[in-house]
This record gives structure tokens, C-alpha cells and sequence, in this order.
């Protein structure tokens, strides 16, 4: 059966499966978010438009509970992605324009030790570490333990456009009379800030997102967003549920576009 | 020849369009059996296209292409029997030398066996037994483009194309594998069709050439026709060095005419169709079919002064200036007969253009 | 995460910053020594341990973590060690769970990836990012959503049974199916993402010339493509079979109850008051070695690849 058109690229069926696997992630997203808006309360059966789903999630009976558990998600999100983006930024400058040293493969593989470990795993062991030295569980807990694992995301892509960037630049600057310290803050961070902000957002979402961490580490008394909603599906899907559930989609759909657009307008400097 | 010659490879009026650009404006060739036939041209001439049409990996827009009479330019590659030499030789990493020579038997059906022992063969027809067990990353560019080669040749096609096989190599290995390759040739009696924009190569190793520039054909002919009576402007000018001297046709006598130049000086030379009493057109002279003397020798001899000799080994190449401002490059073989006729800069010399070597071309 | 490529930063090493390396590398050195690595050993310790009524554990060191978790003692408890299949078979019941996972998101990831990177060069970048987004919404949510879907009373059965496809609702919550659908949803990217990058690496030149000496299409995506891309496959099955092997989301909340996996075991051990923390430790630590034996069988196949091919 010869086609007219003969293109090594080709495969028949191979842009059918892209397609369907596109479908397959997005439809139940689509899904739940169409649900959200439904008038009615069912979960069933689509019966209208309505916000009203999301106006029980700020004053429902729920409302205080999400209200609490969105704060302490965001606050800690923002502390540990800023305190993470810190130390990874330094790690990252230690790594790349720190010569080449005897551990830095041990280095590296400490630095993404998180992300080969499996996240129940993480989860038992930070547990039991607070539980062996008496620290008691709640807000400081989930602090630190966002603080390790977010290291990792931050630093990737941070390392990376490090490589990216050639050392010149703070070459130049030291024979200029700058010193280290003003090459690094004055050249250096400058130019790497879309890779700064990128894994700052990076770990800012994955510090939101976490469930299980969290969920290990958290204690009676505390809730985050994601402890929040497992909590109350385990009861049932209300509709509130697929509200939350879409906010919190919705927002860190935002964050990961505007993250890919920072990263490439630095491309183009 | 009393019977109709079927081609190795018979294009026909073939077209190759992308969108709004026309790679190729109605090409046809004939390529006989047995012939080391070279597509010869600058970057972009569509010589490359051509040979991936004739390939498969490229859809002919309009035209046929028939193989020993068989019409394939519907065919996909894996259906028809040529294979391709590749620039890049495109040897399969992870596979052996040795099977990747194999590798084109293989899909044809043969037993594993049965094309290792091909395979093995052809490595010693290229003399690389040695390192059939190597990976191609292990060899050398001169060795991975005879692993190539072999691989090409392993599945005994009907003609092998070749893409500028020998543009990675460095000057030395290029020529002898330029002499190996016509070797190859001979023995095996395959058509070639070979691919290069080095002009030198060409003229060393076809026994035809396709001199193409912008999509079309403009000469096709064996080795001596290109170089001695190229037929226009592009040719003369690609192939070799020349002098082009802008001239208009003042009167003819039988087969010959007399060309005037701007600057007043005349040349005979023979006539040509096409261009007649009245046209504009340019004469063509090869630096080494002209001669400086120190006296007059014929009547059409002109009168110069050598402004500067560049010495390049085998020759030396000397610039006179003419009349007018005209400028003409001669080369002079370095030898004892030769340095007779090497002048200072400064002398007057007359320029003696050999009879017959002078063309007129159509722009 | 394609860590591979950041990792050592091969290139010329700039030394700008030498004099400070281990200054600015401590941060992130102590953190995480503290945080994580300490954690894991602590957990190897209490492995050890007993364990105490209401979570927590008693300074005496013991085996009977691992002795529950291998041994069958009988009833009371006072017979030889038998082997006991229940948690073998949990960890088993994982593997098979995860390895089923694995190859869904490579049947329908690796067309994926290879049609992606075969798009021009100016739409690619959107293509992955259409992939990558679903990635970054929050993974207790797409389960949810996940199980929105298939729920008896959800969209899919409301539409195949709306339709007249089928009379019936289809079962499909609380099914071993419903648990590999949720892990391939989960991790997909991941297996997409490796793939994708070899592929783009990948010379077509090589399948043209494998067509020219008459392969067909599929011999050549057989043959020639895929062991020249096969390390990026490996590298997603790894990213995809890992986290799914530990996955607690997943299982809880669509396997239900007869689909009890690994996370879930542990998971169960240190909440509320019927937890038996060395035993979540002891199997914690059973998981965590099967792993870093596959990564490190990993990493050497890489780098004997790497050194085959020089």
C-alpha cells in the first residue's frame, strides 16, 4: 500500500493517541469544573449555571474551616518556597561556579534526594524525626518539612540557567574592580532571576499542593487546603468540594503559565 | 547501438514544487547501466533533490522516474531497489558494523546467517574486516563512510545514489577514496549516481556529468565536453577557471564569426546556433589555452603589459592587462618550456590565444 | 524531572565562586542532612523499635517489626516462622499495580511524546506545555476528579448509559482498574517528558536510511528507533513506576478497600490509635530499598551506556 506521500516521521494512529491522551487529562478537569457551576446540588445531573458553590466556600458551613486551612496553606507556601528558593539559589551558585570538587556528585545526589524518595517514605521519616526529638506537630512542622523537599524543585531549574549563563559576564565585572560579592549580586542575579522566579514558583505550588508530607506531619489541629478537601471527600463530593477544587486548579494553572512565560522572556535577553 | 538502451535511471519531465518554490523546473536524464554519472552543482541547484526523488524521500510534484524501465516515483524507498550512500552516513549506533552492513539483507528476507555472511563480504571488499565487531562511534570518518558504502552495496542494488559522501573527509583521504570509488564501480558494475558541488571531483571520477544550477539541467556531457565547450555562461564559469570577455558578433564567415570587444580588440572563433550577426554574448578562454610572447606571432595576438605573476606550485599564473582596462588571467605549466614564457611584471607581451580554444556562449 | 542533565554540570566548571563553595553550599547541605537524610536513618532505627499503644514508640530495641511483617507465627503467635503472605502479597499486589501503570502511560505516553517532538520546531514548546499543565494541579484533586468520573452515578456511566451503549452502570470505582487509571493519570508526564527529550535528539536520517534498505515503517520504529531512544523510555518507565509503587492517593481513593496497597499499609500504621509505628517503619524501609536497588541498577545500565557508547 503505497501512499502517496512516504515521511519517515510519520506513524499512522500515533496523532489519535495524542489526542486521546490529551482528552484523558483534561476532561475530568473540565469536568469537575463544569460540575462546580451546577445550580443544583446534585452531583448527578447538571441542572444550570449558578456561582453558588463558590459563594458557600467563602460563607458556607465549611467556609471557616477552608478559610483557615487556605490560609495556612498560602502562608506556608510562601515562606517555604521563599526560604527554599534562597538556599537553592545559593546551593545552585556553590554547584555550578563552584569548581569541581570531590563530593559534588554526593552533593547533587543530596540535593535530589527528595525526589528519589518515594513521598511516603519521606513522610514516615520526617515524622518520626520530629517525633524523636519531642517537636510537636503543627504549623512549624509542615514549615520545615515544605522546606526540604521544595529545595530540589527550586534548585533544577535554577542550575540550569546558571549553566545557561556564561561566566563571563562576572568575569568582566571583577576586572572592572567589582568584588565577588558585587559580581554575584550585581551581574549574576540579575540575570538569573528568570530562573529564580521560575523555581520559586515551581516550589510555591508544589509547597501547596503537597498532600501526604502534609498529611503526616500536621497534626490534630492544623489543616492546609489539600488535608482540607481529603478530609471532607472522604465524606462525599459536595459541589463545594468541585468549587474549592477548581479555584485551587484555576490558580495553579496561573502560576505554571505565568512561571513558562517569565522563563522564556528570559530566553530572549 | 542498434537497440533501444534501457536506462539505469530515466527521469522524465520531473517537477519538484514546495508551496511557491520550484526546486526543480522539468528535469529530464538519462542514466545508463554500468555509468559513474555525477550531479554536479553549487548548494541549492536541486542536485540533492533530485537524488532523493530518485531515492523516495522525496514526492515528485509532476514526472515520472522509471528504474530499467520500471516506473517507481510512487514507490516508497523501502520498495525500490537503490540504496543511498548518506552525507552524514547515518550508520545505526547501536548496531555493529557488521550488522549494520547486514542490516538491509536482512530486510530483504535473507536469514540472519545468510547476511552476516554478506555482510562479511562486502567488509573485506572495503577492507575493513577488522572491525566488524566495533561499534561505529570506534571508527574513523574515512572508515564509518567505507562501512556505508558497504552497507549500500550489501543488498546488491540496481544503482547506488551517493550524497557527497566524501565532503567530511580531509584532502588526502578524499582522493583516494575518489579512486576507490570509481574502483568500486568498475568491479561491481553498478550505476553510480554521485552528488558533489567540487567540480574537480566531478571531472576526476564520472564518466557523464549533470552540471545543474537553479533547478534545470544547463549541460550534460562526459568530463572533456564540460570543460572544453561548456555550453553557457554558469558552466564555463562553475566548472574550472576561465576568462569571460563580454562580446558582440560582427560578421561570419562559414562556421566561424568575429566577436568584437568592448575595447575594441576582435577574436575568431568558432560559430555557434542561435547566436548571430548583431548578439551579445561572452567568450570563454581557459587561462591555460592562452600564451604570452615576446613578439607578435599572429594577427590576431594582442598587445599587453604583465601586471603581477602568482606562483602556485605546478603553475604560475600570470594577470596581463589589456587595453582598456581588461584584465586576462593565463596560467603557465612551471616547467623549462614553461618559464620561457613567464615575463616580469612590467613587460610587454603578446597575448597568443591557442586556435579552437576560444567559446562563445549564450548568456 | 530530567535531574540527569543538571547533574555535575559537565562543561567547562567555573570556578568564579570557588573561595565561597562551602559557604553557600551549607545552607542546603545542613537543611537537608537535617530534614531528610537524618530522617531516613532515624526511620531505619525505629524500624528496630517497639512499639508503643497509641503511636509512638518504647526504646527497646526488637526484630518484631520485621518479624510481623515476614512471619507467620500462628494464632497466638508462639509458632515457627512461617512465611506470612499478607503483606507479601500487599507488596506484591503493588508491583503488579504499578508495573500495570507503567505500561499503560508507555502505550499511550511514548506515541505521545514521539508525536510531539515530531511537530514543528515553533509549536513544540506549546505541545509540552499542554502536557505539563495537568502535572501542576494539585494531585488530590485530579484524583478527585478522577473519581468524579467514574463513579456509578458519574458522566462516563451517565453518557454510556444515556446513550444506550450499555443497560447498566458500569462498576468501575473500587477495581484494580480504577486504581491503574488513576496512577497513569497521576505520573503520565513523566513518561511523556524523557521520551519526548530522545526523541528530539534523535536523527531521522538514521530511519531514512533503514527505509532505504527496505525496512518498513514499523521494522524500523522496531529496530532502529526505539534502541536508540531507550533510555529516555527507561528513564520514564523509572519516573512513572516509582512514585506509583509508594502512591497512597490513588489506591485510597479509588481502590477502596480490597485494593490495599503499599502506601496505604504504611499509611494506616501511624494514624490513630491502631498504628504500629516500627512496623510502618520496618515497612517504610522494605519499600525504600526496593527502590534505590532499581535506581542504582538504573544508574549503572546508564553508565555503561554511556562508556559503550564512547
Amino acid at each position: 500500500m503505497a501512499s502517496r506521500k512516504f515521511d519517515v516521521r510519520r506513524y499512522p494512529g500515533f496523532a489519535q493517541l495524542t489526542v486521546l491522551c490529551l482528552l484523558i487529562l483534561y476532561v475530568p478537569l473540565l469536568v469537575v469544573a463544569v460540575y462546580s457551576f451546577n445550580a443544583s446540588a446534585s452531583i448527578i445531573v447538571f441542572e444550570g449555571f449558578s456561582w453558588r458553590w463558590y459563594v458557600d466556600v467563602f460563607v458556607g458551613s465549611d467556609s471557616a474551616k477552608f478559610k483557615e486551612a487556605a490560609w495556612n496553606s498560602f502562608f506556608i507556601a510562601i515562606i517555604a518556597a521563599t526560604v527554599a528558593t534562597t538556599i537553592a539559589t545559593l546551593a545552585a551558585t556553590g554547584m555550578v561556579r563552584g569548581g569541581f570538587f570531590r563530593g559534588r556528585t554526593l552533593s547533587f545526589g543530596l540535593i535530589s534526594l527528595p525526589l528519589m524518595v518515594p513521598e511516603i517514605v519521606t513522610a514516615v521519616a520526617t515524622l518520626i524525626f520530629f517525633n524523636s526529638i519531642a517537636f510537636e506537630r503543627g504549623i512549624m512542622t509542615i514549615l520545615l518539612a515544605h522546606i526540604a523537599f521544595c529545595i530540589p524543585f527550586a534548585y533544577l531549574p535554577i542550575a540550569a540557567r546558571m549553566q545557561g549563563i556564561e561566566d563571563t559576564y562576572e568575569q568582566a565585572a571583577q576586572d572592572l574592580y567589582a568584588t565577588k560579592r558585587q559580581a554575584f549580586t550585581k551581574i549574576l542575579l540579575p540575570l538569573m532571576m528568570p530562573g529564580i522566579i521560575s523555581g520559586y514558583l515551581l516550589a510555591f505550588i508544589i509547597s501547596l499542593d503537597d498532600f501526604i508530607i502534609t498529611n503526616f506531619v500536621k497534626g490534630a489541629g492544623v489543616e492546609t487546603l489539600p488535608t482540607a478537601i481529603f478530609g471532607a471527600v472522604k465524606q462525599g463530593i459536595r459541589p463545594n468540594i468541585m468549587a474549592i477544587s477548581t479555584m485551587l486548579l484555576g490558580f495553579s494553572i496561573v502560576m505554571v503559565t505565568i512561571s513558562y512565560f517569565v522563563s522564556k522572556r528570559g530566553d530572549h535577553k | 547501438m542498434a537497440e533501444p538502451e534501457v536506462y539505469a535511471i530515466d527521469v522524465q519531465n520531473a517537477v519538484k514544487r514546495y508551496g511557491e518554490f520550484v526546486a526543480l523546473k522539468k528535469i529530464s536524464l538519462s542514466i545508463r547501466d554500468n555509468e559513474f554519472f555525477t550531479l554536479l552543482g553549487p548548494s541549492g541547484c536541486g542536485k540533492t533533490t533530485l537524488l532523493r526523488m530518485i531515492a523516495g524521500f522525496e514526492e515528485v510534484t509532476e514526472g515520472e522516474i522509471y528504474l530499467y524501465g520500471e516506473e517507481i516515483e510512487n514507490q516508497p524507498p523501502f520498495k525500490r531497489p537503490v540504496n543511498t550512500v548518506f552525507q552524514n552516513y547515518a550508520l545505526f549506533p547501536h548496531m555493529t558494523v557488521r550488522e549494520n552492513v547486514a542490516f538491509g539483507v536482512e530486510m530483504l528476507g535473507k536469514s540472519v546467517p545468510e547476511s552476516m555472511q554478506r555482510a562479511d563480504e562486502m567488509l573485506e571488499l572495503v577492507q575493513l574486516t577488522q572491525f566488524s565487531s566495533r561499534k561505529p562511534s570506534q571508527l574513523s570518518g574515512g572508515q564509518q563512510q567505507r562501512v556505508a558504502l558497504a552497507r549500500a552495496l550489501a543488498p546488491q542494488p540496481k544503482v547506488l545514489l551517493l550524497d557527497e559522501p566524501l565532503s567530511a573527509l580531509d584532502l588526502k583521504l578524499r582522493k583516494a577514496m575518489q579512486l576507490e570509488l570509481k574502483h568500486l564501480q568498475r568491479e561491481t558494475g553498478i550505476t553510480f549516481i554521485f552528488v558533489t558541488h567540487d567540480q574537480e571531483e566531478a571531472l576526476t571520477m564520472s564518466d557523464r556529468i549533470a552540471v545543474m544550477s537553479d533547478g534545470e539541467v544547463q549541460q550534460l556531457g562526459n568530463a572533456v565536453d564540460i570543460y572544453e565547450r561548456p555550453k553557457n555562461r554558469f558552466v564555463a564559469d562553475f566548472i574550472g577557471e576561465t576568462n569571460l570577455i563580454d562580446v558582440e558578433v560582427t560578421s561570419r564567415d562559414q562556421d566561424r564569426v568575429l566577436c568584437q570587444f568592448k575595447n575594441g580588440l576582435t577574436l575568431t572563433c568558432d560559430a555557434v546556433d542561435g547566436i548571430g550577426i548583431g548578439s551579445r554574448g561572452h567568450i570563454s578562454i581557459r587561462p591555460e589555452r592562452m600564451k604570452m610572447r615576446s613578439e607578435k606571432v599572429d594577427d590576431e595576438n594582442w598587445q599587453g603589459k604583465v601586471v603581477e605573476n602568482v606562483y602556485v606550485g605546478t603553475d604560475v599564473q600570470s594577470i596581463v592587462a589589456l587595453q582598456n582596462d581588461m584584465h586576462l588571467t593565463l596560467r603557465t605549466q612551471n616547467s623549462d618550456t614553461g618559464k620561457a614564457m613567464i615575463f616580469e611584471p612590467g613587460t610587454d607581451v603578446f597575448v597568443d590565444v591557442e586556435v579552437g580554444s576560444a567559446r562563445l556562449l549564450a548568456d | 524531572m530530567a535531574g540527569g542533565a543538571a547533574s555535575g554540570g559537565s562543561g567547562a566548571a567555573s570556578e568564579t565562586y570557588k573561595e565561597a563553595r562551602t559557604l553557600l553550599l551549607m545552607p542546603a547541605w545542613l537543611t537537608l542532612t537535617i530534614l531528610v537524610l537524618s530522617p531516613v536513618m532515624l526511620m531505619l532505627v525505629y524500624s528496630f523499635l517497639t512499639k508503643e499503644f497509641r503511636g509512638g514508640v518504647i526504646w527497646d530495641f526488637t526484630f518484631a517489626a520485621y518479624d510481623q511483617f515476614f512471619c507467620d507465627r500462628g494464632l497466638f503467635g508462639d509458632e515457627g516462622c512461617t512465611l506470612e503472605w499478607t503483606y507479601i502479597t500487599i507488596f506484591w499486589r503493588s508491583i503488579w499495580q504499578a508495573g500495570l501503570a507503567t505500561l499503560l502511560s508507555l502505550a499511550i505516553g511514548f506515541p505521545t511524546a514521539y508525536f510531539i517532538a515530531t511537530r514543528p520546531a515553533n509549536v513544540r514548546p506549546l505541545w509540552v506545555f499542554l502536557i505539563t499543565i495537568p502535572y501542576w494541579v494539585n494531585l488530590l484533586i485530579r484524583t478527585i476528579s478522577m473519581r468524579f468520573m467514574m463513579r456509578e452515578e458519574g458522566p462516563i456511566n451517565n453518557l454510556l448509559v444515556g446513550t444506550g451503549i450499555i443497560g447498566e452502570p458500569l462498576q468501575m470505582i473500587n477495581t484494580n482498574f480504577a486504581v491503574q487509571v488513576g496512577l497513569f493519570y497521576s505520573y503520565l508526564p513523566f513518561m511523556v517528558l524523557p521520551i519526548y527529550a530522545a526523541v528530539e535528539r534523535y536523527n531521522f536520517t538514521l530511519s531514512e536510511a533503514a527505509a532505504d534498505l527496505y525496512a518498513s515503517k514499523w521494522i524500523t520504529l522496531r529496530r532502529v528507533l526505539l534502541p536508540t531512544v531507550k533510555p529516555g523510555v527507561i528513564a520514564g518507565c523509572i519516573l512513572v513506576f516509582v512514585p506509583s509503587l509508594g502512591a497512597f492517593l490513588a489506591p485510597d481513593l479509588l481502590g477502596g478497600a480490597k485494593n490495599f496497597m503499599i502506601g496505604s499499609l504504611i499509611e494506616e500504621q501511624f494514624k490513630g490509635n491502631a498504628g504500629n509505628w516500627p512496623f510502618g517503619a520496618a515497612a517504610s524501609m522494605i519499600l525504600l530499598t526496593m527502590v534505590l536497588i532499581m535506581l542504582m541498577i538504573y544508574a549503572r545500565q546508564q553508565s555503561r551506556a554511556n562508556r559503550g557508547e564512547a
